[in-house]
């Protein structure tokens, strides 16, 4: 049951093969017992679960079956859900019950889909590790010593693992693909404006989105179908007709499926600073991608390598902004004693923020202070531009831009936790992609010494159902995205 | 002894009679409990976003038509950054760089004199929360209060250059803003509650100077009253420091109506960093010229052109017309009244409305709005004096009449059921003098003896007769003849 793809999923629910309360036990009996290990989880309420599985099989007896009536779902603890502990991964919002719903949560209740606990993520989605998480660091089901990634490492984790069918997640500047990376997964980030960002707690406004962590290709575009669309509560969510992004993937397969498909491949992403086991699974996959028709077409981003200075000047100054709501006035963490107003906001923001988000309020208010603000701020929106361009430029001889999603596997817990540059290095072929607010999608595409390589297709704006079918027909013809970590039976 | 000038501008926050907030769509209605008026975006919970109030931009295009700006096609709202209780999301939704509208000015008359105030800018903002000191009871063992039910409401700051040389300018401009305001229908007025405040900004320098004196900025000016008392003793103080050789520093100050005194509030070197930079949760706000116009037919006819009208078709002279154009609802009173009384009667209506009208709602302290009378019977009587039905006198009664309870009642209603008609008809006027003449013989030669004030007994006499409805120009005309 926990291999089955999300449609056999729905269709074993539907043909009440299995119930949703079976099918939610056997996730919520997984976490209990693997989860210790893993701490992928944040909040689990069981019965809370159950009592939603409950009322999806009383819907499913009634017939009325939506795409995901009846399945469990994990979110990433950044998602409000009414009711629900959510904590963002930080201190500040320890205590923090929402009085509301996301969007996205809204839209998988609407779906039927049952909210089967709230996952791990580095602090305010700062990070590349879910290090920073103030619930201790989520490990990777392929090595207990190292990252799953991040931020959303704790949703990549638990679907990895099988805790979880699938997961949500964010993505910044890589925190759904890079995790999906590290953790055998498909992982997409939409095109900016997709996925409302309602009730999605805000690190960087203007990159922040939100995206599907599952095994395939597949589930990703039946995730997508459920969390896309406009919503008038969010002023950058894009008011386009419906689509469904699992169009493409139903048509029958063929020898060279992706025949007239032109692969860009930026020589950017293929220079140093790549590990070079990724490098040749990379390789291997086009190659691959050869095989399925596609041809490749060397392409340039020659702004690509300033994106990682552009992103740490933008994301933590929208940042420092963000989060100054988090005062302890209203809501959240509270210090226990201060002697005046100013020595409250000090104290409280002082013990309820790690030092990696701490860290990016005070880049984040430098860049913005006067006096600095035209040489990092306006300077890294131009930059912003200017890689923008570029893609706009590759995609006149592309329909889809490949390369790897991180430079390396899965690196050592605590490895790079006291070396941010190493750390924000990470994200460098993820970034630029969130600075052009394009739609990208990760997929497994093999092994270096046990852990598993990421395969990231970029596509241009609203493409996500092209990109899914470039990256589905690839796991038609391979089984990278079948292997599962061994140990977690 | 040196001439000083004194440089004032004026900045202003003008509260949007939006029902909506700004970005959220909480209610905006004074006065209700603390923080009922507070939704989930107001409190600035983790993940809300703010959606901006389309009727808070039709509000700054009307400004912006209304003072002749530049309704900006394209302009970007910005965050204020700063930390305080009652700014829930640590920052202010404002706009910095690119304003909604640009440039634009305003007409003041000070005494005799006309004067054009020119506008920077005017750019739309959510106002804060209110922080509360006092009177919260026991429970609050001195703590303070924050109420979020004005955090989020619309605001429109408007902003002048430095055109002003005096109190009275100042407080002539920022009397015609308000009116303004008001007039084309963005905001209450109400400056009781906050709706109209203003800062000004106040310098000076030697007469014949050039350069800009340091300013130092007054706050929140709520009455028209303070304002002139603050700026005229911030303005002896700031001549007095230089003059006794100091120099004045750029400051932020309070006015204290209780002393009559400004204090500083902070100082040039502990003013912020604000950190603006375009808020990442909303588009820049596009206006097409489709929606300008739609406003503008929307618009009702500017203060200026109405007086130029008044004046023309009804003869009015400029002071009439200005008096008349104080505000929209006085102005539409006046001319719903000649529209009752007709065009001819124009003079006779400015006069009823500026003068018995105007006395009634003082002495009853009404708005025109509330008047006891309606257009309409005012109107009505106005067209009764001028055809001669009723004398003036009569009317006076007529008009107590429907002032006080006479709801619905026309004049020519109340002059028919108290019989108040005047008696102009010859017939039985010329009755009536015979028979007095005839009745007084006496005063009839004191008359003849060339006793004019004789003559004014007799008129008398007939208006007592008649209880006052005798035309009393007809009596004399036919007494004149009788005696002549």
């Amino acid at each position: 049951m926990i291999e089955l793809s999300l449609t056999d999923i729905a269709q074993a629910l539907a043909s009440r093969r299995i119930s949703s309360v079976e099918l939610t036990r056997i996730y919520l009996d997984r976490i209990a017992r693997l989860d210790p290990q893993l701490n992928a989880f944040i909040t689990v309420e069981p019965e809370r679960s159950l009592a939603q599985a409950r009322a999806a099989d009383d819907r499913l007896a009634r017939g009325e079956t939506q795409a995901l009536t009846g399945i469990p779902i994990a979110h990433k603890d950044i998602f409000c859900a009414r009711d629900w502990l959510t904590t963002c991964g930080s201190k500040m919002l320890s205590n923090f019950v929402s009085p509301y719903d996301a969007a996205v949560i809204s839209r998988f209740e609407q779906a039927g889909a049952v909210l089967l606990g709230k996952t791990n993520m580095d602090e305010f989605a700062m990070g590349s590790s879910t290090e920073t998480s103030c619930h201790g660091p989520t490990a990777n089901p392929w090595a207990l010593d190292r990252v799953p990634g991040g931020s959303s490492g704790g949703s990549a984790a638990a679907v990895a693992a099988r805790l979880a069918p699938a997961a949500t997640g964010t993505d910044t500047g890589g925190s759904i693909r890079q995790p999906a990376a590290l953790c055998n997964l498909s992982g997409m980030k939409p095109t900016y404006g997709v996925v409302s960002r309602y009730g999605m707690i805000a690190f960087a406004s203007s990159l922040d989105q939100a995206g599907p962590l599952a095994r395939s290709a597949a589930d990703c575009a039946v995730l997508l179908n459920c969390m896309a669309g406009f919503d008038e509560r969010d002023s950058t969510s894009l008011d386009r007709p419906r689509e469904d992004f699992a169009r493409e993937l139903t048509a029958a397969a063929a020898s060279r499926p992706l025949a007239g498909v032109r692969i860009g491949l930026p020589q950017q992403f293929f220079g140093e600073g790549c590990s070079p086991d990724v490098m040749q699974l990379v390789e291997a996959a086009i190659a691959e991608y050869r095989q399925l028709g596609a041809d490749t077409v060397p392409v340039s981003l020659p702004s690509m390598d300033l994106s990682v200075a552009a992103y740490y000047v933008i994301a933590p100054a929208e940042a420092s902004s963000n989060l100054a709501r988090f005062d302890g006035v209203r809501y959240g963490y509270r210090a226990p004693a201060y002697t005046d107003l100013t020595d409250m906001y000090c104290k409280s923001r002082a013990q309820g923020f790690g030092a990696e988000v701490k860290r990016r309020i005070l880049v984040g208010t430098y860049v913005l202070s006067h006096g600095y603000y035209d040489a990092y701020y306006l300077q890294a929106q131009r930059i912003r531009r200017l890689i923008a361009n570029d893609f706009a430029e590759a995609f006149r001889q592309c329909d889809v831009i490949l390369g790897p999603t991180s430079p390396s596997t899965a690196f050592r817990l605590g490895e790079r936790a006291a070396d941010p540059v190493q750390m924000y290095l990470s994200d460098i072929y993820t970034i630029a992609v969130n600075l052009a607010g394009l739609p990208a999608i990760s997929i497994p595409c093999g092994f270096a010494d046990g852990l598993p390589a990421g395969l990231q297709l970029i596509g241009n704006y609203f493409t996500e159902a092209r990109l899914l079918n470039v990256a589905h027909r690839y796991q038609q013809v391979t089984d990278w995205h079948r292997q599962r970590p061994a140990g977690h039976a | 002894m040196k001439q000083w000038e004194v440089v004032i501008g004026i900045e202003t926050h003008v509260q949007l009679s939006t029902r909506a907030k700004i970005f959220s769509g909480s209610s905006t209605a004074f006065g209700a409990a603390p923080n009922l008026q507070a939704n989930a975006v107001d409190v600035a919970l983790p993940g809300v976003l703010p959606v901006l109030n389309k009727g808070a931009v039709a509000c700054a295009i009307r400004f912006g038509l209304a003072v002749g700006g530049e309704v900006a096609p394209r302009s970007v709202f910005a965050r204020k950054n700063y930390f305080y209780p009652d700014l829930p999301k640590g920052y202010q939704i404002s706009q910095y760089e690119l304003p909604v509208v640009r440039g634009g000015s305003l007409p003041i008359q000070v005494g005799e004199n006309e004067k054009t105030i020119s506008l920077t800018r005017a750019h739309l903002e959510e106002d804060a929360g209110k922080s509360l000191h006092e009177g919260l009871g026991a429970a609050a063992q001195g703590r303070s209060g924050i109420d979020l039910n004005r955090a989020g409401t619309p605001l429109l700051e408007i902003v002048t250059e430095p055109d002003m040389r005096s109190a009275a300018e100042a407080v002539a401009y920022a009397r015609a803003l308000h009116a303004l305001v008001r007039w084309i229908g963005i905001c209450d007025g109400n400056m009781q509650e906050g709706s109209f405040r203003c800062d000004a900004n106040v310098s000076v320098r030697p007469a014949g100077e050039s350069r800009l004196g340091t300013r130092r900025e007054i706050k929140n000016l709520n009455s028209f009253r303070f304002m002139q008392q603050a700026i005229d003793y911030e303005v002896r103080w700031q001549i007095a420091t230089i003059e006794d050789g100091g120099c004045i520093e750029q400051a932020t100050v309070l006015f204290d109506p209780a002393s009559g005194e400004t204090r500083a509030m902070r100082s040039k070197e502990d003013a912020h960093d604000y950190r603006y930079f375009p808020d990442p949760d909303l588009l820049p706000l596009v206006i097409d010229r489709q929606w300008i116009e739609q406003v503008r037919a929307d618009l009702p006819e500017l203060p200026a052109a109405r007086r130029e009208r008044l004046m023309t078709d009804g003869g009015l002279s400029a002071y009439d017309a200005r008096v008349l154009t104080a505000s929209l609802d006085l102005a539409n009173y006046y001319e719903a009244t000649v529209a009752a009384a007709g065009t001819e009667n124009a003079k006779a209506c400015a006069n009823w409305v500026m003068v018995d009208l105007a006395a009634r709602l003082n002495r009853e302290d009404r708005e025109i709005g509330e008047s006891p009378i309606s257009a309409t019977q005012l109107g009505g009587l106005i067209a009764r004096i001028a055809d001669g039905t009723i004398s003036t006198n009569m009317a006076r009664k007529v008009f107590d009449e429907l002032c006080s309870g006479g709801h619905g009642a026309s004049a020519d209603e109340i002059i028919a059921r108290q019989g108040l008609q005047q008696i102009s008809d010859s017939g039985a006027l010329t009755a009536l003098v015979d028979e007095l003449l005839a009745a007084n013989p006496g005063m009839v030669a004191e008359f003849r003896s060339g006793k004019e004030k004789a003559f004014n007994a007799l008129v008398g006499q007939v208006m007592k007769a008649t209880r006052g409805q005798a035309n009393p120009q007809r009596v004399s005309e036919l007494l004149r003849q009788k005696l002549g």
